[in-house]
């Protein structure tokens, strides 16, 4: 077995660009999971319209890189309030189906041959990262220690990934010590007492889920500019399910839950498939074949997610009582 | 039949993402491929001429026996197949007379082409074709529709009785229908039983894995005072769970089952069906109507109504609510088999089958109203033939978007469904 490489991949994964991505995706589903008590399914499509955004602003239009990034933003707000103001008066389980279904329209249009024009079908649009490029500090070269190393464009990514990553918690902190923080809190906890106290819970709602899809939507943004493309089903429904099992797994309405599960979640995965495939490949494991190691990470993954929430729902820094799991 | 209804691959997605190659989505099979029948007779030795948009010439292939022909092709795009007019037998003709079709080919997919071919007419009915096509066409698409309606119907029957009595909004409950479909399929092929005896297997099989499922786990998950929320969330990763567990032991590939496959259409009035399509319609009506009644009639399914208005009250005149939702369940689990049988039947196996008509069976429950057995039905029709008979003014690639728009105006307009009690709503 190639210890080497299985040691390194999994420490890179730890600060990894998957990493980056899905612990934005999670900060942004526990503003809305975990601070407000929305199930919001469809976080995948927040991803998708901003990646799509950023993609078709400048590879299809020829536009510069910052419009692309306010196309998407804009975007993901847009996206938020077209899909709240029908889904936010519904109960938590409609709220998740229709969200849901919400998300696939999207993923379904995304990859139409009707709109291949547009969004470029299956195979997605490519070539719209270099405006993000020529903005790097760093000269061509590779920094790092022997193996810890990465290459000046995906230092480039990991460092602005972090930053987002940073500045995202850092407002989700500062908001969730506010008042209008303890609102949303309130509402995860008895909405109609929240109303008898004459706030409108709807529109505190909406700004919730129009900030969580947008700090989810950085998330489209990095896949995008660190794979230099964006394609439809990357923005799949599975997408989301990963981003909810790293916001329970790290803690949700905690400020560093979602960082601190994102980082076990990829380090887990990335080791279990490097120890699996390594020894399938060096002959250890027999019964399995290497297309089948594949899987077997979803597998963990639906488990843990079921262990979880069985056993341990407050993940690893969150509070028992503060989960918005029972039905309201 | 029609190919799958939806070719939702979302795990392509998650894979090329945990592979973190974007680049790598080229898997070996993808290409076109296609079958001709004339009246449901196999037509083989036609020309099938495939080349690239810009006419650059991939390759020629003719039809075999069977009336099928494949061309494997390694790069995703537009490509132009043209049909040899000349090579078709002398009483044959294209439908609509275009012998040019400008199929995309996605990576890791087989796109079937379409050739309809129709005996060569006199001047009469070619003179109609016009304007009799579009209600053929509609009522051909209304016969699929309330063929998948009704597969749809069963697997969101289980589904609302479950959530009715117990409160679980089952994501899982899409992995039951392939379970069913997976188990008909290992009977079938690999232990090579006929596929009748394999079905009734597969569904006693379900029923007794879905008496299981509560008595080990969901009915465990109830004890422990697991709130609904939470077991939503748990039905997801038990839903990632199995669907992965069917990958290693079924492989990513398609297949369909060992009879019945092929099957000759026959002609009524305007539509054509292959007869297992009329056998498995009046199964699935069967079993709903029985279903339906026992719940109206029998001394359990009133339970099973007083357990899903109130559990409390129901057990405190003497219902033992825990049997009744085994027996919910234990249904449940049979009939979500049985529609991925019947699923399996009408179009092929994979592993997501189940996964890809989920959505569409919260939209035919959404739709019917939460915890009503004939909501169930009725939505499910709707949701069925929605789809289908949007095809004549939508892409069929498209054709699912529409529930899922309906889903939500639904929910807009009347969340309780058509069926559903103004109480249930949120």
């Amino acid at each position: 077995m190639d210890w080497i490489t299985i040691i390194s991949t999994t420490v890179k994964a730890a600060i990894g660009v998957e990493t980056v991505l899905y612990a934005l995706a999670a900060i942004g589903i526990n503003i809305h999971f975990g601070y407000t008590g929305l199930l919001n399914f469809g976080q995948a499509a927040f991803m998708g319209v901003a990646g799509y955004g950023l993609a078709v602003t400048v590879a299809v239009m020829g536009l510069p890189f910052w419009l692309g990034i306010i196309v998407g933003l804009a975007a993901a707000v847009v996206l938020a309030i077209v899909l709240g103001i029908p889904t936010l008066r519904l109960r938590a389980d409609y709220l998740a189906i229709v969200t849901i279904a919400a998300a696939e329209i999207v993923r379904l249009i995304f990859r139409s041959v009707a709109f291949k024009d547009i969004f470029g079908g299956s195979d997605g649009q490519r070539g719209f990262s270099d405006g993000f490029y020529a903005l790097n500090p760093f000269p061509e070269g590779t920094y790092g220690i022997g193996w810890f190393s990465f290459n000046h464009r995906l230092l480039w990514v990991l460092l602005v990934g972090w930053i987002l990553v940073g500045i995202s918690c850092g407002i989700v902190y500062l908001l969730m010590k506010s008042p209008w923080g303890r609102v949303l809190k309130a509402i995860r906890e008895d909405e109609d007492a929240v109303r008898s106290l004459g706030k409108n819970v709807f529109s505190y709602k909406m700004q919730s889920l129009i900030l969580g899809g947008v700090i989810g939507c950085l998330g489209g943004f990095v896949y995008g500019l660190a794979f230099a493309s964006v394609q439809p089903d990357i923005f799949g429904t599975e997408t989301t399910f990963f981003a909810y099992t790293i916001v329970i797994l790290g803690g949700a309405a905690r400020v560093f839950g979602p960082v601190v599960g994102s980082m076990i979640f990829w380090v887990l995965l990335v080791l279990v498939n490097g120890l699996l495939s390594g020894a399938v490949e060096s002959g250890i494991i027999t019964f399995m074949s290497p297309v089948q190691v594949g899987p077997v990470r979803f597998i963990l993954v639906g488990l843990g997610l079921i262990l979880l929430l069985v056993y341990r729902p407050q993940g690893i820094f969150g509070d028992k009582r503060e989960i918005a799991i029972d039905a309201r | 039949m029609r190919r799958a209804v939806i070719a939702f691959t979302a795990f392509l997605g998650g894979l090329i993402f945990l592979l973190a190659v974007p680049a790598q989505a080229a898997a070996p099979d993808q290409g076109l491929r296609g079958s001709l029948k004339l009246q449901g007779q196999p037509v083989n030795g036609v020309k099938i001429v495939v080349t690239t948009e810009s006419g650059q010439p991939v390759k020629e292939v003719t039809s075999n026996a069977q009336g099928t022909w494949e061309v494997p092709i390694t790069d995703t795009g537009k490509y132009k197949v043209t049909l040899d007019v000349k090579t078709l037998p002398p009483n044959a003709e294209i439908r609509g007379g275009n012998a040019v079709r400008t199929p995309t080919v996605f990576s890791g997919n087989m796109s079937t082409v379409l050739f309809a071919l129709q005996p060569k007419g006199g001047g009469g009915a070619a003179a109609d074709t016009g304007t009799s096509s579009f209600w053929t066409q509609a009522a051909q698409l209304t016969f699929e529709g309330i063929n998948l309606g009704l597969i749809i119907a069963l697997a969101a029957l289980g589904l609302s009785l479950i959530y009715g009595t117990t409160g679980l909004t089952n994501f899982a409950h899409g992995e039951l229908v392939t379970l069913g479909a997976l188990l008909a399929y290992l009977f079938n092929v690999t232990f090579g039983l006929h596929l009748i005896p394999a079905a009734i297997i597969a569904v006693i099989v379900g029923g007794m894995l879905g008496y299981l499922q509560d008595r080990l786990f969901w009915g465990q998950l109830r004890r422990r005072g697991t709130g609904t929320i939470a077991m939503m969330i748990i039905s997801i990763g038990v839903a990632l769970f199995l669907r992965y567990v069917f990958l290693i032991f079924f492989g990513g590939q398609t297949e369909s089952f060992s009879q019945y496959t092929a099957q000759p259409g026959v002609q009524i009035g305007p539509i054509s069906a292959a007869p297992k399509n009329f056998v498995a319609m009046g199964i699935e009506l069967a079993v709903l109507i029985i279903v339906g009644i026992a719940l109206l009639r029998t001394r359990t399914g009133k339970a099973a109504r007083a357990v899903a208005d109130n559990p409390a009250l129901a057990a405190s005149s003497g219902i033992n609510v825990d049997r009744v939702i085994r027996i919910i369940w234990t249904t449940g689990g049979a009939i979500a088999a049985l529609a991925g049988v019947m699923l399996g039947l009408s179009q092929n196996l994979k592993y997501t089958m189940g996964q890809d008509i989920l959505l569409l069976i919260f939209a035919g429950v959404t739709l019917g109203g939460l915890g009503t057995a004939f909501g169930a039905l009725v939505g499910s029709l709707v949701v069925g033939l929605f789809i289908q008979v949007s095809t004549l003014w939508v892409p069929p690639e498209l054709k699912s978007l529409g529930a899922l728009a309906v889903l939500i105006i639904v929910l807009l307009v009347r969340p309780q469904g058509i069926l559903g009690r103004r109480e249930r709503i949120g």
